[in-house]
């Protein structure tokens, strides 16, 4: 896990400039297990793939494939930054629990129940654009906050542990989504279980047209730099970081736990809410023809997978908002890539989470890389701080 | 006494033996948690270990055509998924809730993986299923596995409390410090509670394919890994606690499924979202409360 930052010297800055070398230097230490770790599980993937085909232009073939479809042509790279903005939302969600000590395993229906907020906002009325779009991704975000919130105050008031109760919520957002589509919210003129299409007013505007290249991915490096912010800049998450780092410290200094845990669950969900709504108003559904604009809704299955990836995108990322863009636009490219190598060579696009789950392995696994490759430990590192120090303990 | 134009018993026990059904991986996957979390390590990976069982069981039955050996199998990629966890979480210290995260990932890619590289174009059926048993006088059979599963959770009750092997996964879940004091292997007796706990989860599998099922489908598992999960905490981190509450959670699914049959409309989500609210009631502690093993989830 990522310890934040020491707390002698939290939010100021460092007496004197380090020199550049210096500072390369400690970004290729940064760098070297995840990068070691990615590697490492593209080699394994490798290996499924020749185990399974026995061949291995058919490896060649499907890892040509993935990166036709991630980065081959605009319109991959289009795909790419599409599939990667709502991984930047909910690995920041996330990353800004990690930072709190906190285990947001709700970002999966964190973002659903955002989605379909946004998606009720965006169907149910007519306003003019520079109110509905707003408005639409508003309530994605509340939707995501209050969800989000409910897990930080059981924590903080009873003591339950936000993993247990952020699952139990994943599957009650699940079937709530469902049980909307199936009545109250489904378009009566499909016989799919969605919701209605969206007004224009409260679509994303579009950043190329052409390749259905939607402004999400701007508003996601916005939101990295605002969590970046608050966590570094502002009073609030100088004591959510010192919460996550030392609880009986921050106690001890006077900080309110019980808001700092709530308010870093309710933040949390409601990035993941925001995923989830840009991904609503943002993504073409139905595009007939390269110029077609296309269609904005609902459906049951949005989004899925999203949020339980996006822990690897955080834990990849290291909780830090830059890195986890860079560990988003990586699981981008690999949802984007999948339909391409399944298209290309029949290698079923599933090889993706595969890849994904051993990138997370490895990267929570630091010492196994080490061990793999023979790299020294570094040596200020002490003993990494466990996130689950047991399932009860009251904050 | 008719109830929906049959007699009330025999709807009765209809309803008894579908409750069995769908509670048998629940209770499966629940002792699997309680294997794990007694001993100190939390098991989210249920999910993940039962449908890698549940695969497992498939290909080995459409391979040998012996659904015994397909057990078998599902029981061995269970123990293989478990050891993943151990080597993760006991020998790496990797955070408990990370590596359960891992092997879910990973047990939805591979089985999907898998599946859509051998079976997709055809999808062989395997030779069957485990015996189901009739009751006589009835067309109402009970499976197989959900009598192994009643079996298991007395066994668990009596292993986990009576043997001095049950009593050192207690002393290693609770105090591992104090364990470790008087001699007992903490790691060794925490790899050896999550290889119990790959069994049954892989049994867990096992209920799906060959146990009910002829034929896999990627994902079928469909979150019973984590009513499970639920299911072990609404009981209390113990083996009959946790099968009550698979059966109270398999008598709402069944009740769900029966009264459909029956005419009735009941909105499924509804009902699908009745064990996830009750754990969350006892985890805040509106219902009872729910207190796990002292050192659950910390690496020793």
């Amino acid at each position: 896990m990522n310890a934040p930052a020491p707390v002698a010297a939290p939010a100021g800055r460092p007496a004197a400039r380090p020199s550049l070398g210096a500072l390369a230097r400690r970004l290729g230490r940064e760098l070297l297990i995840p990068a070691l770790s990615i590697l490492t599980a593209f080699l394994l993937g490798a290996g499924v793939i020749w185990l399974t085909t026995g061949s291995l232009p058919a490896v060649v073939g499907a890892y040509g494939g993935l990166l036709q479809g991630a980065l081959g042509s605009p319109q991959a790279i289009a795909n790419t930054l599409i599939k990667a903005t709502p991984y930047i939302f909910a690995g920041l969600a996330v990353a800004l629990a990690f930072k709190c000590g906190l285990f947001n395993i709700g970002a999966e229906g964190q973002v659903a129940l955002g989605g379909l907020c946004a998606a009720f906002v965006g169907y149910n009325f007519q306003l003019p654009g520079f109110l509905h779009l707003p408005l639409a991704l508003a309530a994605g975000l509340l939707g995501g906050f209050l969800w989000g919130a409910v897990p930080g105050f059981l924590k903080a008031r009873t003591g339950a542990h936000e993993v247990i109760t952020t699952i139990m919520m994943n599957y009650l957002a699940l079937q709530f989504v469902a049980l909307m589509l199936s009545g109250p919210m489904k378009d009566k003129h499909s016989v799919a279980a969605q919701t209605p299409h969206l007004a224009v007013t409260a679509w994303l505007p579009m950043l190329v047209p052409t390749l259905q290249l939607h402004s999400g991915v701007l508003l996601a490096a916005a939101a990295a730099g605002a969590v970046w912010w608050f966590l570094y800049r502002t009073t609030w998450g100088f004591e959510i970081r010192t919460t996550g780092a030392n609880p009986a410290a921050a106690r001890y200094a006077g900080m309110p736990i019980v808001r700092n845990v709530v308010l870093a669950m309710a933040l949390s969900g409601g990035l993941a809410g925001l995923a989830g709504a840009v991904d609503v108003t943002g993504v073409a559904l139905n595009v007939a023809s390269p110029g077609d604009l296309g269609d904005r809704y609902f459906g049951l299955g949005f989004s899925s997978g999203y949020g339980f990836d996006s822990i690897a995108v955080a834990l990849l990322g290291r909780s830090n908002p830059l890195g986890v863009i860079a560990a988003a636009l990586l699981f981008g490219a690999l949802r984007a890539g999948a339909t391409q190598m399944q298209f290309n060579t029949q290698v079923p696009g599933e090889i993706i989470s595969v890849i994904q789950g051993l990138i997370l392995l490895f990267v929570a696994a630091p010492a196994l890389v080490r061990r793999l490759y023979r790299v020294r430990a570094p040596v200020a590192s002490g003993p990494q701080p466990a996130l689950t120090s047991g399932w009860g303990e009251k904050v | 006494m008719t109830l929906c134009g049959q007699p009330i018993l025999l709807v009765l026990l209809n309803l008894l033996v579908t409750t069995l059904s769908f509670a048998t991986p629940i209770t499966l996957g629940a002792l699997s948690g309680v294997a794990c979390e007694r001993a100190g390590v939390v098991n989210i990976a249920i999910e993940g270990m039962m449908l890698c069982g549940a695969f497992a069981g498939y290909w080995a039955a459409v391979t040998t055509h012996n659904i015994w050996l397909a057990v078998g199998m599902a029981l061995i990629v269970g123990v293989l998924m478990a050891l993943l966890h151990g080597l993760l979480s006991i020998t790496y210290r990797v955070d408990q809730i990370i590596s359960g995260t891992v092997i879910n990932i990973l047990g939805f890619g591979i089985t999907g993986y898998l599946y859509g590289q051998w079976y997709t174009a055809q999808a062989p059926e395997s030779p069957g299923t485990l015996p189901i048993i009739g009751i006589p006088g009835t067309q109402v059979s009970l499976q197989f596995l959900s009598i192994v599963a009643i079996l298991l959770v007395g066994v668990a009750h009596l292993v986990l409390n009576y043997t001095p092997w049950g009593l050192r996964v207690q002393a290693v879940g609770e105090h591992p410090q104090a364990a470790d004091t008087v001699g007992i292997n903490v790691r060794g007796v925490r790899y050896g509670a999550i290889v119990v706990g790959g069994l049954l989860a892989g049994l867990g599998g096992a209920s799906y394919v060959p146990g009910y099922l002829p034929v896999f489908t990627p994902g079928m598992t469909a979150g019973y890994g984590f009513i499970a999960l639920a299911a072990m905490i609404f009981g209390k981190w113990r083996p009959f606690g946790a099968w009550a509450a698979a059966l109270f959670f398999g008598l709402t699914l069944a009740l769900q499924n029966n009264m459909q049959s029956c005419g009735v409309q009941i909105s499924p989500q509804i009902v699908g979202m009745f064990p996830y609210v009750a754990t969350l009631l006892v985890l805040a502690g509106f219902v009872g409360r729910s207190t796990p093993p002292a050192a659950d989830g910390v690496p020793y």
